[in-house]
C-alpha cells in the first residue's frame, strides 16, 4: 500500500503543471536548500573550534548542549512558519478499501523525511565525528547522536501537534508564540533553568544510555496524540463542509467619487479583505512601512545616500508592488466572466491604478516620521514616492499584462509562490534596481539635489503621460487576452 | 440575430468544432444537445469570443464577436461556476453585474424580487458568500445575474444540471417565458433531452464538433432524439 501511495505522490508531484511550467522556482529552491546544507555542514565541522576558542575555560560538549534550548525553539518557530504537514489528497482514498490507520501512518511518516529533520543531521553527524576524533568516549557520542536525532522528530511531531491547535484560530500564530514565549520566560526569568536543564539532561542521556528511552516515550507520544488528532479529522464530512464565513459588510460608497470605476474598486477592495491572500499581503504591508528601520538607525547606511532611494521605492511602494506584480491574475478565478461581461478593460486598469498610487501617498505620509534620521531621507522618500506613482505603477501594469499563472484567493501569502513566474523577478530590476542606480549615480556625479529631482522629473512625466500609458498598456492586455483566459481556466 | 459561417476550431490539428453555416433568429429559443466532447461549451465560448476561432466567424446582431465587443452590451450569460465572483454575496455580484450593464440598485433589487420563487429563499439575505453556496444555489444565483440588464442574447451552458426538480420546473417556465413574451434569443445547451424539448422551438444536435440534426420542436421531437442517441448507443455495442 505504501508503494502505491508513493506511486501516487510521485505521479501527482511532476505531473502537476505547476511543477512543469515553474522549473525556474524550483531551481531556487534547490538553491536555498545546498546554501543551508552547506551552512549547516560548516557548523557541524566548525563548532567544536569555535567553541574551545570563545570558551576556553569551559568542556566544549557541555557548552554546546547549554545552547541546545535555544536551537530546540528556535527550530520550533521556523517549522511552523515554513514546514506543513503533508497534504495527501484523501477524498478519493476514503471509499477505497484502505485502513484509515494506513492513510495516517503513511503521512505522518512522510512527515518524518522531511527536509527539516534532515537538515540538522549535516550538523549533528559532523560534530559528533569531531567530538570523537577529540578523545570524547565513542559510546556516549553516539548515545548523544542518536538522541539528537530523536529530539529533531520530536520537534517535527510538536510542531504539527502545535500547528493543528492553530488552524482554527484566526489569530493562527498565537499558539506558537505562547508556547516558545513561555519557555524562553521561564529559562530569562529563571523560573525554571530550561537551558541547563536540556543541557544537563542530554549529558545524562549520554552518559546514561539506558536513560534514552525517555526521549524515546516523548516521540511515541507525541506521534500518538498526532495520530489521534489526524485520525478523528479523517472523515468526509469535515473535508466536505467547508467552514461557512459570516459576510463583513463595509461601508464602501465613498468610492462612487470616482465615477465610473467605483464598481471595480469596490470589487478590489472586497477582493482584498475577504481573501486569505490578499489579507495576508495587506498586513505584510506594516513590514514594508517598518522596512526602513532595518537600515536608519545603523550610522553605517545613514551615509550611503543611495541607500534612501531604495528603501524609500520599496517602503512606499510596497503594496504597489505586492498588489501589482499579480495583476490580473486575482481575478484570474472569474476572468472568463469579466472578458464576457460590458466591461471597458481602460476602466478595470484605472481601479487598480489608483488603489496603488493612494496606497503609495498613503505609505509615504505614514512614513514622514522617518524624517527623524535626516531630513534628506524624507526628500528621498518623496522622490521615490512621485517614481512609484508616475512611473513603477505603469511598470508594473505592463507587466502584468504577461501574467498566465492563476491564483488561488484561499491560500495565505506568506511563502505562497502559487502566481510566481518569471515576471515577477524580471520585473524587480526595473521597479527598484533602475530607480536605485539612476539615483546613486546622479547622487555620485552631480548631488543630492539633482539625484532627488530627477527621480522627481521622470515621476511627473510618467503622470503627464499617463493617459497616454494607459492606451498603450490596455492595448496590451486586448492581444492577450485569449492567452490569458486559456492560462487562468487551468488548474495549477 | 446570431449568424454563424464556416466557423471552426481547432487544437493541435484536431477540429472540435465545425460549423459551416447556422443562422439563429431573433426572439428564437435554441437548444443545443450532443454527447459530451461534442462541441457545445466550444461553441458558446466562441460566440462568447473567450477563445479564438481557427476559421470562420460568428455575427451577433450584425456584430463580427471576434472583431468588436458591441456585441457585450445585449449579451449575457452564465457558462459555468468561474463566471461567479466567490468572495462577493450575491446581492453584491447582483449589483457588480448591474453596475456594469447600467442597471441601479433599485433595478435589480426589482429584478430579483421577481425570482423569490426561483431562489427559494437560499440566496438573498442569507448573508452568504457565493463560494459558501452549495453547486445547485450557486447556478441559481449566476442564471439570475444573466438575466440583468435586458439582454436580448442570453447564453447558458447546462442550466438544468445541478439544480433540483422544482427548480428545473421553474427555470423552463422562465426560459419559455423570455423568449415568447420578451422576444429574447435564448440558447440553452443541456443533456436532457426532455427539458430541451420543453423549453426550446428549435434543437441543434451537435456531434464531434458537427451538426448533424436540425429540428424544428413538434410532439415527435422527443422521441426522434431518443431514437438518435439510442442508435448511437446501439451502434458501439454492436462493435463491441
Amino acid at each position: 500500500m505504501i508503494k502505491r501511495f508513493i506511486n501516487l505522490e510521485w505521479k501527482q508531484y511532476f505531473r502537476s503543471s505547476y511543477w512543469q511550467k515553474s522549473i525556474a522556482i524550483n531551481i531556487l529552491m534547490v538553491f536555498f536548500a545546498l546554501y543551508f546544507v552547506a551552512m549547516f555542514l560548516g557548523l557541524g565541522f566548525g563548532l567544536l573550534f569555535i567553541l574551545k576558542k570563545t570558551f576556553p575555560e569551559q568542556d566544549a560538549f557541555v557548552v554546546a548542549n547549554g545552547f541546545l534550548f535555544f536551537w530546540i525553539i528556535g527550530d520550533l518557530m521556523m517549522r511552523f512558519f515554513l514546514q506543513k504537514l503533508p497534504v495527501m489528497s484523501v477524498k478519493p482514498l476514503l471509499t477505497l478499501p484502505i485502513k484509515r490507520s494506513t492513510v495516517v501512518n503513511y503521512v505522518l511518516g512522510k512527515s518524518a523525511v522531511s527536509f527539516f529533520n534532515f537538515l540538522p543531521l549535516f550538523a549533528i553527524i559532523p560534530f559528533s565525528i569531531m567530538l570523537i576524533r577529540d578523545g570524547y568516549a565513542t559510546s556516549m557520542v553516539l548515545t548523544w547522536m542518536f538522541t539528537m536525532i530523536i529530539i529533531v522528530l520530536i520537534i517535527n511531531f510538536l510542531n504539527f501537534i502545535i500547528e493543528a491547535f492553530s488552524a482554527e484560530k484566526e489569530l493562527s500564530f498565537l499558539p506558537i508564540i505562547i508556547v516558545v514565549g513561555v519557555l524562553f520566560g521561564l529559562d530569562n526569568f529563571e523560573l525554571l533553568p530550561m537551558k541547563s536543564l536540556i543541557g544537563n539532561s542530554l549529558i545524562g542521556i549520554a552518559n546514561n544510555p539506558i536513560l534514552i528511552l525517555i526521549p524515546i516515550t516523548v516521540l511515541l507520544l507525541c506521534y500518538g496524540y498526532n495520530y489521534k488528532i489526524l485520525k478523528g479529522k479523517l472523515f468526509l464530512d469535515s473535508s466536505l463542509k467547508s467552514k461557512v464565513t459570516e459576510v463583513k459588510v463595509a461601508d464602501l460608497s465613498w468610492t462612487k467619487r470616482f465615477g465610473d470605476i467605483a464598481p471595480f474598486m469596490q470589487l478590489d477592495l472586497k477582493l482584498i479583505w475577504r481573501n486569505k491572500r490578499t489579507k495576508s499581503m495587506a498586513m505584510l504591508l506594516v513590514i514594508g512601512l517598518l522596512y526602513g528601520l532595518f537600515f536608519y538607525p545603523q550610522p553605517m547606511y545613514r551615509d550611503m545616500e543611495f541607500m534612501f532611494a531604495f528603501i524609500g521605492v520599496f517602503s512606499t511602494g510596497f503594496f504597489l508592488i505586492n498588489f501589482g506584480q499579480f495583476i490580473p491574475a486575482w481575478d484570474s478565478g472569474y476572468y472568463k466572466m469579466l472578458m464576457s461581461q460590458n466591461i471597458k478593460y481602460e476602466q478595470y486598469l484605472r481601479s487598480k491604478f489608483i488603489l496603488m498610487i493612494m496606497s503609495v501617498a498613503i505609505l509615504f505620509i505614514l512614513g514622514i516620521p522617518y524624517v527623524y534620521f535626516g531630513w534628506k531621507i524624507l526628500i528621498a522618500h518623496f522622490a521615490a514616492a512621485i517614481y512609484n506613482i508616475g512611473v513603477n505603477s505603469h511598470v508594473i501594469l505592463y507587466g502584468g499584462s504577461f501574467n498566465r499563472k492563476k491564483i488561488d484567493l484561499d491560500k495565505k501569502a506568506a511563502f505562497n509562490y502559487q502566481g510566481t513566474g518569471a515576471v515577477q523577478w524580471l520585473i524587480g530590476i526595473p521597479l527598484m534596481v533602475l530607480p536605485m542606480g539612476l539615483f546613486g549615480l546622479t547622487n555620485w556625479l552631480v548631488g543630492f539635489e539633482a539625484a532627488v529631482a530627477l527621480l522627481i522629473v521622470l515621476g511627473v512625466t510618467g503622470i503627464v503621460l499617463h493617459k497616454k500609458l494607459m492606451k498603450l498598456i490596455t492595448k496590451k492586455y486586448l492581444d492577450s487576452k485569449y492567452k490569458m483566459i486559456n492560462a487562468f481556466s487551468q488548474d495549477n | 440575430m446570431i449568424h454563424t459561417k464556416d466557423l471552426s476550431k481547432s487544437y493541435n490539428g484536431a477540429t472540435v468544432l465545425n460549423v459551416e453555416e447556422l443562422s439563429i433568429p431573433k426572439g428564437q429559443s435554441f437548444g443545443l444537445v450532443g454527447n459530451n466532447g461534442a462541441g457545445k461549451t466550444t461553441y458558446f465560448s466562441l460566440l462568447l469570443d473567450l477563445i479564438k476561432p481557427s476559421t470562420g466567424n460568428i455575427t451577433n446582431n450584425s456584430v463580427v464577436v471576434d472583431q468588436s465587443e458591441d456585441w457585450k452590451p445585449f449579451t449575457s450569460s452564465f457558462i459555468d461556476e468561474s463566471f461567479l465572483i466567490g468572495y462577493l454575496t450575491p446581492e453584491e455580484y447582483f449589483y457588480f453585474i448591474g453596475d456594469l450593464r447600467g442597471q441601479n440598485k433599485a433595478d435589480i433589487d426589482t429584478l430579483t424580487s421577481k425570482f423569490e420563487d426561483f431562489f427559494n429563499g437560499e440566496i438573498i439575505g442569507k448573508k452568504k458568500y457565493l463560494r459558501d453556496l452549495s453547486k445547485g444555489n450557486q447556478k441559481k444565483a449566476g442564471i439570475v445575474a444573466a438575466l440583468i440588464g435586458n439582454p436580448e442574447v442570453i447564453i447558458l451552458d447546462e442550466p438544468f444540471a445541478n439544480l433540483d426538480p422544482t427548480t428545473q420546473i421553474r427555470l423552463k417556465q422562465i426560459l419559455k417565458n423570455l423568449a415568447e413574451k420578451q422576444g429574447v434569443t435564448v440558447l440553452v445547451s443541456s443533456h436532457d433531452l426532455m427539458h430541451v424539448t420543453d423549453v426550446c422551438e428549435r434543437i441543434v444536435v451537435l456531434e464531434k464538433g458537427n451538426v448533424v440534426k436540425d429540428l424544428e420542436t413538434n410532439p415527435t421531437t422527443l422521441k426522434e432524439l431518443e431514437a438518435h442517441f439510442a442508435s448511437g448507443a446501439m451502434d458501439s455495442q454492436e462493435e463491441e
